[in-house]
């Protein structure tokens, strides 16, 4: 190789080769600098992002608390759904995929296509909910024709079971998907969408005891999401027990006595405000919430005339009328002891300034002391002594008893009532008060607006000597190691100051009402228990052009039923020595003793029979010590 | 050929030394790398160690035959490769968008590789006859020029950007170690910048996609830049000392792509950490060093630029494929050689060590 012998140790050769060696050994440093800003310095943040990536945290969710009652009766828990549901992204032919299901789950196609179509609002990482609680044979048949439906799942979840079916549904409440806006308050911190909250009741006040606390389940997966092992575990923490005031035998009972009657039915504990029985009619089944509500279910209940959604012991709004008498008799002993022994004349019709105000009795009672007047539920007695006292001083011992504002019922939506005054009309009508309208009061009717709960709470006070207790629905709420998160204790609100010998008078009348000839509340008489209690027929209010109609109808001899008056009786047991009071009204029911009556005595009987019961269970139970 | 004692006492062992050390890392990571596959066949890692074997063969008998005969072959080889690259263009095989193979009963033959070892050894031919004391002019340099450009050209086509790149910056090392005049020198540069400036226009939508990726990454994460992303978090995720074999949790459960060709080293990275990636740059660097050592000694200058060449093809493909795998680079598809499992890569880098070798047995004058 003869071109230049001495080639190899020419310095350019030399200097080119120094040159390469350096270019080479620069790119390598770079390389390694490189690397050394990935894993060393950058190690951190890479390390997080590839745990990030082969872990998913799944959310366990916790089983919401139980309810009992006072007794320690299951009412409420919970049970297994399945729900069908469809991953929008894997599904390639939705029509085809629609129709198979339509074979297979107990919906029609036209469902199916509508949840389907409500569901592409959705995000599409999120299932479409396509049928929920179908039955466990559903549930097999789908998975075993999984390879021709793809994108569908099937998933368990556990929703309240009722046990009681439609009893106390208006306390409990139901539970329902959480909406956009619950989700962005605080009250609903780290609730996820989904997830089912409580929205009406005590599953929504009590939301934060009943609710629990969802599980995680750390795991790792593959690239495609799939399963490998679950790497951490918190177990959920179940929803707290909570125990209610309630008796679920005299709920029962309560609801059954109103049959197909609609109205509001509650029992009070007298010596605490516990509330023993609460009915509301008609009524729903939560279990239908639990199973996803289908909009025309909610619209029936939305529109029926007789709102089975409205918890009418709260939200009722009932002239007391004839109920009303025992506070107007109060008020009157009080401000002149000797209408004790006032006598006055019914024959019937009583007249004020050219007008005629009538008694319910069209020939009148005749001769009529304050017992008779409270026995019969004289008008005329009352229209005389009513005026006599004037509205004021009737107003002062109707809000003593707690009417005219809410009872403070450990629940919302409870209406206040109407107890007027002179004050109350000029700012509401800005007009002056006339003497009629006194009179009208008088018998609970005109302005005078109250809530079933206010009419029991008013009765327990008349029973307990005057005691106006907040009525309490929970008892207390323990966790399962036992421990009392909640306990309620009896709540004086405020006190009713009436002479012993007013008490005495007024209570004397009630016991009469059922229990002597002549009383209106002779249906609530029991032979074992002497019930003290009283009467109300309420008109309801008519509006004008509803007269015509009236008119026909009367000619007809049948009113209307929307025309009816609704029938009231508030009662308590035993009368010697009260232990519960009862506030019934039975919407256009006619007249407060047949209707409402018999309902009351049957709680009566009920409550009876269950202390009966424990005395006995009780006595055996010493027997074997 | 007869048996000659130089062989044996000439032998540049540390040369297969390093191969077969870096080689055999390579199969080990491999095997993690695809550890949690169900094999189709044989593993992976069955089928590098066979490639590997059968490499190493081919190396020792290229390294028994005198390179100096490849300088008359040069030529013919040339002009059949190019030939070879025409006919896979009309009637090739088609992979991945691509077409790169033609058929030859079991083996697919990648002409594109071949070039690689044919354009070298043609330089080595040009450049080894044809000292410039003062460096090349641009006259001198138009045969060169277009003796490469044809086959850049037909690759281009394939399309194969990558082998095209590599065959470029392959022969433009070997032009500068050659010597260049500082007036060609500059007229170079010039004409690279505004030839990748107007390249940005021919280039395919696949091939911008991935320089845009490669600039901005994280703007399509699931897409195109999902290789970089994951690559670059098994990489910085394996920390100082790495997650240990087997146990790099990026690779093993699938969230790196292509673990096995491409981005075998993102595995390595991820197991062996930055400790392990250090030896193994070491190990590199060492035999590109090494590579540069023996042109020097070589012991004519058609060695000198055929060593010099072959270094130059491994160097520009650890470079590139590094770079890409840990986020300088765009993504181009370049196998790490010894590394990233595939036939192709294994022959062509062990034709190239075969040659090395060869050069560097006969160092010696005699």
């Amino acid at each position: 190789m003869g071109l230049d012998s001495n080639w190899r140790d020419h310095p350019r050769v030399q200097r080119r080769f120094l040159l390469f060696s350096l270019a080479v050994a620069l790119v390598f440093l770079l390389l390694i600098l490189r690397l050394w800003y990935l894993q060393i310095i950058s190690f951190e943040r890479y390390n997080e992002r590839s745990v990030r990536n082969r872990t998913r945290v799944l959310s366990l969710s916790a089983p919401r608390g139980p309810i009992y009652d006072r007794d320690g009766h299951l009412l409420v828990d919970n049970r297994p759904s399945f729900d069908v549901s469809v991953m929008r992204q894997d599904v390639v032919d939705a029509s085809s995929l629609l129709e198979r299901l339509a074979r297979l789950l107990p919906a029609d196609l036209d469902a199916l296509e509508r949840r389907w179509k409500e569901g592409t609002r959705f995000p599409v990482y999120r299932p479409v909910p396509l049928a929920q609680d179908v039955s466990r044979d559903t549930v097999e048949r789908i998975q075993e024709h999984s390879r021709d439906l793809p994108g569908v799942l099937t998933e368990v979840r556990q929703v309240r079971n009722y046990l009681a079916e439609g009893d106390a549904a208006h306390l409990v409440g139901y539970l329902g998907e959480i909406t956009e806006e619950e989700l962005a308050s605080d009250r609903y911190d780290g609730y996820r969408p989904g997830d089912y909250v409580g929205k009406i009741a005590l599953e929504k006040s009590f939301e934060s005891y009943l609710n629990g606390q969802a599980g995680r389940r750390l795991v790792e997966v593959d690239v495609k999401g799939k399963l490998l092992r679950q790497l951490q575990m918190e177990p959920p923490l179940p929803g707290n027990r909570m125990f209610l005031t309630l008796s679920r035998d005299l709920q029962e009972a309560a609801n059954q006595a109103f049959g197909d009657q609609s109205g509001a039915a509650v029992a009070l504990d007298v010596h605490s405000g516990e509330v023993l029985a609460l009915v509301s009619q008609p009524t729903f089944d939560p279990g239908h919430f639990a199973r996803g509500i289908g909009s025309d279910e909610w619209q029936t209940l939305l529109t029926d005339s007789r709102k089975p959604l409205q918890n009418k012991v709260l939200s009722g709004l009932y002239s007391p009328a004839s109920t009303f008498k025992m506070v107007v008799a109060l008020a009157a002993l009080r401000e002149k002891p000797s209408n004790a022994q006032r006598v006055i004349d019914c024959s019937g019709r009583f007249e004020l300034g050219g007008s005629t105000f009538r008694c319910w009795k069209k020939d009148g009672h005749g001769p009529t002391g304050l017992k008779k007047a409270l026995r019969e539920s004289c008008d005329v007695w009352f229209y005389q002594v009513g005026l006599e006292l004037g509205i004021e001083k009737l107003a002062t011992a109707a809000r003593e008893f707690g009417l005219g504002a809410p009872v403070g019922f450990p629940l919302p939506g409870e209406k206040e009532g109407v107890i007027p005054s002179r004050a109350w009309k000029r700012e509401r009508f800005n007009a002056p008060w006339y003497g009629g309208e006194t009179v009208i009061a008088a018998i609970g009717q005109g302005f005078v607006l109250s809530t079933p709960i206010q009419l029991a709470v008013m009765t327990a006070a008349l029973a307990n000597g005057g005691d106006v207790y907040r009525p309490q629905i929970i008892r207390r709420i323990e966790n399962w190691d036992g421990d009392i998160l909640l306990q309620t204790e009896p709540e004086l609100v405020r006190r009713a100051e009436f002479s012993d010998n007013a008490w005495s008078l007024v209570r004397q009348g009630l016991v009469a009402a059922v229990n002597e000839a002549h009383g209106t509340g002779w249906a609530a008489h029991l032979d074992t228990v002497t019930v003290a209690g009283k009467t109300g027929t309420s008109q309801v209010v008519r509006r004008k052009s509803d007269e015509e109609e009236e008119l026909a109808a009367e000619e007809q001899q049948e009113v209307p039923y929307r025309f009816r008056p609704h029938a009231l009786f508030v009662a308590y047991a035993p009368a010697d020595d009260p232990q519960i009071a009862v506030a019934v009204v039975v919407e256009h029911g006619q007249h407060g003793g047949s209707a409402a009556g018999p309902i009351a005595k049957a709680i009566f009987k009920e409550y009876f029979r269950l202390q009966k019961q424990r005395n006995k269970d009780n006595a055996e139970g010493d027997d074997d010590v | 050929m007869m048996f000659d004692r130089r062989l044996v006492t000439h032998f540049d062992w540390v040369l297969l030394l390093t191969v077969c050390l870096l080689a055999l890392t390579g199969v080990a990571n491999l095997y993690s790398a695809t550890s949690g596959w169900a094999p189709v066949g044989a593993p992976i890692y069955v089928k590098q160690m066979v490639w590997l074997s059968g490499g190493v063969v081919l190396a020792l008998l290229l390294s028994c035959f005198d390179y100096r005969h490849l300088e008359y072959f040069s030529v013919v080889g040339y002009v059949l490769t190019v030939g070879l690259l025409l006919v896979v263009l009309v009637l090739g095989k088609t992979s991945m968008g691509a077409t790169r193979w033609i058929a030859l009963g079991p083996i697919n033959l990648q002409p594109s590789e071949v070039i690689k070892i044919v354009m070298i050894l043609l330089l080595a031919r040009i450049f080894g006859r044809s000292a410039h004391p003062l460096g090349y002019s641009f006259y001198d340099l138009w045969r060169p020029a277009l003796l490469l450009i044809v086959p850049v050209v037909l690759i281009l086509k394939q399309p194969d950007l990558g082998t095209a790149m590599m065959l470029m910056f392959i022969s433009v090392s070997m032009l500068v170690f050659a010597g260049l005049q500082r007036g060609t020198f500059y007229g170079l540069c010039a004409v690279a910048v505004s030839g990748l400036s107007g390249g940005w226009f021919f280039l395919h939508d696949y091939q911008k996609s991935r320089i845009r990726t490669f600039l901005n990454p994280e703007q399509d994460p699931l897409g195109s830049g999902y290789h970089i992303i994951q690559s670059k978090i098994a990489v910085g995720s394996g920390g100082f000392f790495g997650k240990g074999f087997l146990a790099g949790t990026q690779s093993q459960l699938s969230f790196l792509p292509e673990r096995h060709t491409d981005f075998a080293f993102s595995v390595f990275a991820e197991e062996w950490g930055f400790a392990g990636c250090l030896l193994l740059l070491l190990l590199y660097l060492f035999l590109i060093v090494w590579g540069l050592y023996v042109s020097r000694r070589a012991a004519d200058r058609f060695g000198m630029f055929l060593a010099l060449g072959v270094t130059a093809m491994i160097f520009w493909h650890i470079v590139v494929n590094l770079g890409m795998v840990i986020g300088l680079l765009p993504v181009v598809g370049v196998p790490l050689p010894l590394f990233s499992y595939g036939g192709t890569s294994m022959v062509t880098t062990m034709i190239g060590v075969g040659l090395l070798m060869s050069v560097s047995m006969r160092r010696f004058k005699f």
